[in-house]
């Protein structure tokens, strides 16, 4: 029963349905309905099922950074207790699938591409059998001989241009650069990061016949089924994955990797279900990191402080091989202007985990160093930076001249100066001091591209009257249960007490999956397409024009005749399937959530701690579906800011490429005492070139340049211009002014 | 982690004899469960402390006996400790998280081993851990290392907070064991790592903390001061405990210890000897630092630990010594 609307978005949908209904649930800011049972810890994740006759498996990882297994001693291993098999196939994976691959990565554990890297799993009866017995497997390896690199500014490091990732190239920088009026030419560092989702990678996975199960949790199950199949050379409908509840993913949990494809080996060997559960080491050892960068900024402007030429050149690493090199420059492509241009990435191959899609690839890091040379700029060029930034917003992207389909930087620049009272900002650093603290404001704006995917729903409308929704989308603790209700709400006109939700599960219609800020706007236009086609037939048994169908609290009303839908179905359930495809709308107008952060930070006179005080975030993402849902997903974007500004850096030893602090008391996450009173202005927005619901990407906007508002506040506050995060104590104390001379 | 027996002592004498039968104590497990897990420690028994009647806080002449199973949580919120050693409660609580100080105890959280990475990954050489094997810290990612008291062998700092506080305070350690009771001075109970750094205090086999005695109460201005890289639940890069008290104008006594400085919870007695007598200064407060600091040593990436600390005195006793005045 597919829909015949074309699934291809290639023309706006300006009808904006979602405005002209009646049941007034969507953009509400509804609880979740999952919420009660994850607070009381009643929702099942992936690790928790209690699957008949289960064994545990454990991953065992290389204790070298580069090689070759040569000979692993199972013997010793296998006369444990408990034990009951070692496994090093050639269908385990060394690497972990890139967010939507949908193919299997390198492969084989025989081969050590970095250190840490699982080579084997140990299976036994019970968990601490199979853990002891993973670290007593003893392997020996055959070290490479070829000379590595263990850091991406080693000069034994290849460095490459990305087969992806073509340089944008307009006029002439460097001619601009000497003709400016005023100009600045830094150089960032930004350190390679963690997902650091709460729950681990973990999977059970058994065989019922030729058909694989796996219980996991993964980010894109439609993707996911096709890896692991490809993985084990099956095909993908044999694959089903059941994964409800999420407990975070970040971007690690785009692609499978380790432990899905190791347990399902296992499984099949044994002809038992397996759970692999990875630990924390392990997820910190082996699953996608954030690639660290270095990044120039060249900015050039005119007398008046509009920028003549900018340029955004990112060095990145990751494996040799792996096509991902973090997309720094994503945002810098159309947020200010400036013809003359060069905007580039080069990534260095070295031997350490895959680097993938953490947090907001690209503009996470990329944005906070754009928007920190950007207040470099303001100071250069002497006007206030939110001056600056409005001054410097194109009308059409630089270069390729296409238009925006809707902007609200400027309303949230102006809106959140407002709340923030950015006017009583001291534009010279070291003004304010309150006792042994410095205190400082700074402002950045945030961008995030939009992306639409494809994406399958299926919507029924039940003979009682009620609905349900279903689709393999993953809710990885956002929301998605609420808003697609919601839409289905809204769209029938039910109270939201009479939709059901059903996800995360490949039997179901393949929803877009989460990741890239696109799983709510991709799947909630397949619901909304699949509930316009529930009311064309409800329209025909009401004689009516769909688009004039009231329907409100199951009531259906159209020209003064009102008909409840129990009435209208007659017995008879209706179930549509709605798809959308992304089409021309992407290419034909440049989209991307927008909005601005401001922060207020304390700096410490004399040990250079930054804590920040209060911050402000205002964002325009077209429309609200859920004000409770997207309020938190801002929230949580300004902490990983509060993160990647001040605390979290993934640590390698340089001598072996091997992490040092690879847990959570080391890896600095912030904790409650460093996240203060933030605030969120969701700004009203409607965006149809983005999707039928008008909406778009909000997930990872809260975190795209936040850092490089508090990294400004702390200029403001001591003086002390930090160019690489995050800004620990030890980078800013050698430049503080001598706390006692300057003590108010 | 290893199979072992779990046997749970019903009193002071009943742990001491499966001690002596070469069980290994556990209190709260806060460290120890990890290091089971990683299998860094494989004990075969263990004897849990838990019931063997070593709980209470009481009064000690004039001073408190806080017994070895005082969990750190109770501890910080005794009335005692709280209004007569405040130093000790606010240590106590500028570490780890609440969960954790609600199973962490007295004489666990002495023992605490350090934090240091390449101690907890077996991949790495580690004299403490595995000793000859090597210090793969010196010439690694050594950012929360020690610059005082280290050895060729090992530069690992005692991480924790609450033997800091007690080290300026005076506290005593009191013990039981074969050769029957010991009372150690705090600032003797750390071994700094000389060539055996897998030794970290003085405890021999088979003895057990029974308590802790803090002094008479001072009456002075107690500060701890936590410098670390978030607001909470973060191991020290450098602390300062002040217990100071003025007299006209002038600093009449001053104890102060330091915390992740060293490679054992750090006193100097010729800074306080710089200090006393003196009227606070900014130039003061250099000079102690630089007594404090003169033999200190940085490895690369804890550099900053040595201006961070003279920075972290002066501002501590910029504060004590105002606070003080008033
Ligand atoms: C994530 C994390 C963060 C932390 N942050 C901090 C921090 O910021 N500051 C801080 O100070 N600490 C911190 N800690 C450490 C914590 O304080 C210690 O783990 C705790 O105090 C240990 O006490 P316990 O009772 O749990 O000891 P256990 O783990 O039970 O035992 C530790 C050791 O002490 C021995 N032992 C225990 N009791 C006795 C006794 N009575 N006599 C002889 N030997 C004994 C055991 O045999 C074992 O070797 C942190 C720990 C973690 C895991
Ligand atoms: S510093 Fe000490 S604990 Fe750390 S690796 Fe060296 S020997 Fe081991």
């Amino acid at each position: 029963m597919r829909l015949p609307l074309a699934d291809m978005y290639n023309t706006p949908d300006e009808r904006n349905l979602l405005d002209t209904m009646k049941q007034g649930v969507i953009g509400k800011p509804l609880d979740r309905p999952e919420g009660p049972l994850k607070v009381s810890g009643t929702a099942t994740y992936s690790a928790e099922w209690k699957i008949d006759g289960f064994v545990e498996g454990v991953l065992v990882l290389a204790g070298i950074p580069q090689g070759t297994v040569k000979t692993i001693h199972r013997d010793p291993v296998l006369a444990m207790p408990g034990v009951l098999a070692v496994l090093a196939d050639e269908a385990m994976v060394r690497r972990s699938v890139q967010g939507t691959a949908g193919k299997a990565p390198v492969q084989d554990v025989h081969t050590v591409d970095y250190f840490a890297q699982p080579v084997a799993l140990v299976v036994a009866e019970t968990f601490e059998q199979a853990r002891d017995a993973a670290l007593a497997l003893k392997v020996d390896y055959d070290d490479a001989q070829v000379p590595v690199a263990f850091d991406p500014e080693s000069p034994d490091a290849e460095v490459e241009q990305p087969s992806d990732e073509e340089p944008v190239v307009g006029g002439d920088l460097d001619q601009a650069m000497r003709e400016a009026a005023f100009s600045i030419d830094v150089e960032y560092h930004t350190p390679g990061h963690a997902s650091a989702a709460m729950e681990p990678h973990a999977t059970i996975a058994y065989w019922e016949d030729d058909h694989l199960i796996l219980r996991g949790s993964y980010q894109m199950l439609a993707y996911n089924v096709k890896e692991i199949a490809d993985c084990l050379s099956m095909p993908a409908k044999k694959v089903r994955i059941i994964a409800p509840y999420v407990g975070g993913g970040f971007g690690s949990k785009l692609g499978i990797t380790h432990e899905a494809v190791a347990a399902a080996i296992a499984a099949k060997a044994l002809d038992r279900p397996v759970r692999v559960v990875m630990t924390r080491q392990q997820v910190f050892q082996t699953v996608m990191r954030r690639s660290e960068t270095r990044q120039r900024v060249r900015l050039a402007t005119d007398a008046a402080g509009k920028i003549i030429g900018l340029g955004h050149e990112a060095h990145v690493s990751n494996l040799p091989g792996e096509d991902f090199a973090e997309p720094v420059t994503q945002a810098t492509e159309f947020l200010y202007g400036g013809e003359n241009r060069l905007l580039k990435v080069e990534v260095a191959r070295i031997c350490r985990m895959t680097a993938g899609s953490v947090r907001a690839p690209g503009e996470a890091v990329g944005m906070q160093v754009l928007e920190a040379a950007m207040d470099e700029l303001a100071e250069a060029v002497g006007i206030d930076p939110v001056e600056l930034r409005k001054r410097n917003l194109p009308g059409k992207v630089p270069v390729e001249g296409t238009p925006y389909s809707s902007r609200m930087l400027v309303e949230a620049l102006e809106q959140g100066a407002a709340q923030f009272g950015w006017d009583k900002r001291k534009p010279a650093p070291c003004q304010t001091r309150e006792g042994d603290w410095w205190i400082g404001m700074g402002v950045a704006s945030a961008a995030r591209v939009n992306m639409l995917t494809l994406a399958e729903a299926r919507v029924t409308l039940k003979a009682d009257g009620t609905a349900l929704v279903e689709s393999d989308q993953t809710d990885i603790g956002t929301g998605t249960y609420a808003i697609l209700g919601q839409i289905a709400g809204e769209m029938l006109g039910l109270p939201i007490s009479q939709v059901k939700v059903v996800l995360g599960d490949t039997s179901l219609p393949p929803g877009a999956g989460s990741g890239g800020s696109f799983g709510a706007i991709s799947t909630g236009s397949a619901v909304m397409r699949a509930c316009e086609a529930i009311r064309e037939k409800l329209a025909k048994h009401m004689e009516s024009d769909a688009d004039e169908l009231e329907i409100r609290d199951g009531m259906a009303s159209f020209d003064g005749r009102e008909r409840s839908l129990v009435e209208l179905l007659d017995g008879k359930d209706i179930a549509e399937v709605g798809s959308i495809k992304p089409g021309k709308t992407l290419k034909d107008f440049s989209q991307a959530s927008y909005g601005a952060f401001f922060a207020e930070v304390a700096v410490h006179a004399f040990t250079g701690e930054v804590r920040v005080r209060r911050m402000t975030g205002a964002f325009g993402f077209g429309r609200v579906l859920n004000a409770k849902t997207a309020r938190s997903q801002c929230l949580g974007g300004m902490v990983w800011g509060i993160g990647s500004a001040l605390t979290e850096e993934l640590a390698f030893d340089t001598r072996d490429g091997h992490l040092v602090n690879h847990d959570l008391a080391e890896y600095h996450v912030p904790v409650h005492a460093d996240v203060p009173a933030l605030e969120v202005i969701l700004l009203e927005e409607r965006d149809a070139a983005a999707s039928p619901l008008q909406a778009k990407g909000v997930g990872e906007l809260g975190i795209c340049g936040a850092a490089g508002a508090i990294a400004n506040a702390v200029r403001n506050a001591c003086g002390v211009r930090v160019r690489s995060f995050p800004l620990t104590l030890d980078k800013v104390l050698p430049h503080l002014p001598d706390p006692f001379a300057s003590a108010a | 982690m290893r199979p072992f027996a779990l046997d749970h002592a019903a009193s002071t004498a009943e742990a001491l004899q499966f001690l002596d039968d070469g069980a290994t104590a556990i209190a709260g497990g806060t460290n120890l469960v990890d290091l089971m897990k990683l299998q860094i420690a494989t004990p075969e028994r263990l004897v849990s402390l838990r019931r063997s009647g070593l709980g209470d806080i009481a009064q000690d002449g004039e001073g408190l006996r806080i017994g070895a199973l005082v969990t750190n949580a109770d501890c910080a919120a005794d009335m005692q400790v709280r209004e007569n050693w405040p130093l000790l409660a606010k240590a106590i609580l500028a570490g780890a998280s609440p969960q954790l100080r609600n199973r962490a105890t007295t004489g666990g959280n002495l023992c605490q081993r350090t934090r240091c990475g390449y101690f907890y990954d077996t991949s790495q050489a580690c004299n403490k851990r595995d000793p000859g094997s090597g210090c793969a810290a010196r010439e690694g990612f050594n950012r929360i290392h020690a610059v005082l008291g280290t050895s060729d062998a090992c530069i690992a700092t005692y991480p924790g907070d609450m033997a800091v506080a007690m080290l300026a305070l005076e506290a005593v350690v009191l013990t039981q064991g074969p050769s029957g009771e010991r009372e150690i001075p705090i600032a003797q109970f750390h071994l700094p790592p000389g060539d055996d750094p897998a030794r970290d205090n003085v405890l021999e086999a088979g003895e057990l903390i029974t308590a802790v005695r803090l002094p008479a109460p001072t009456g002075g201005v107690q500060i701890y001061r936590k410098v670390r890289d978030r607001a909470s639940y973060a191991f020290a890069l450098v602390s300062v405990a002040v217990d100071l008290t003025m007299n006209e104008g002038r600093i009449a006594r001053c104890a102060l210890a330091f915390g992740s400085l060293g490679t054992v919870p750090w006193r100097d007695p010729a800074v306080e000897q710089v200090l006393i007598g003196e009227a606070p200064s900014s130039a003061l407060f250099a000079k102690a630092a630089e007594v404090l600091l003169k033999d200190a040593q940085g490895f690369g990436a804890n550099d900053f630990k040595i201006p961070l600390a003279a920075r972290a005195l002066a501002a501590t006793l910029n504060d004590a010594t105002r606070t003080g005045k008033a």
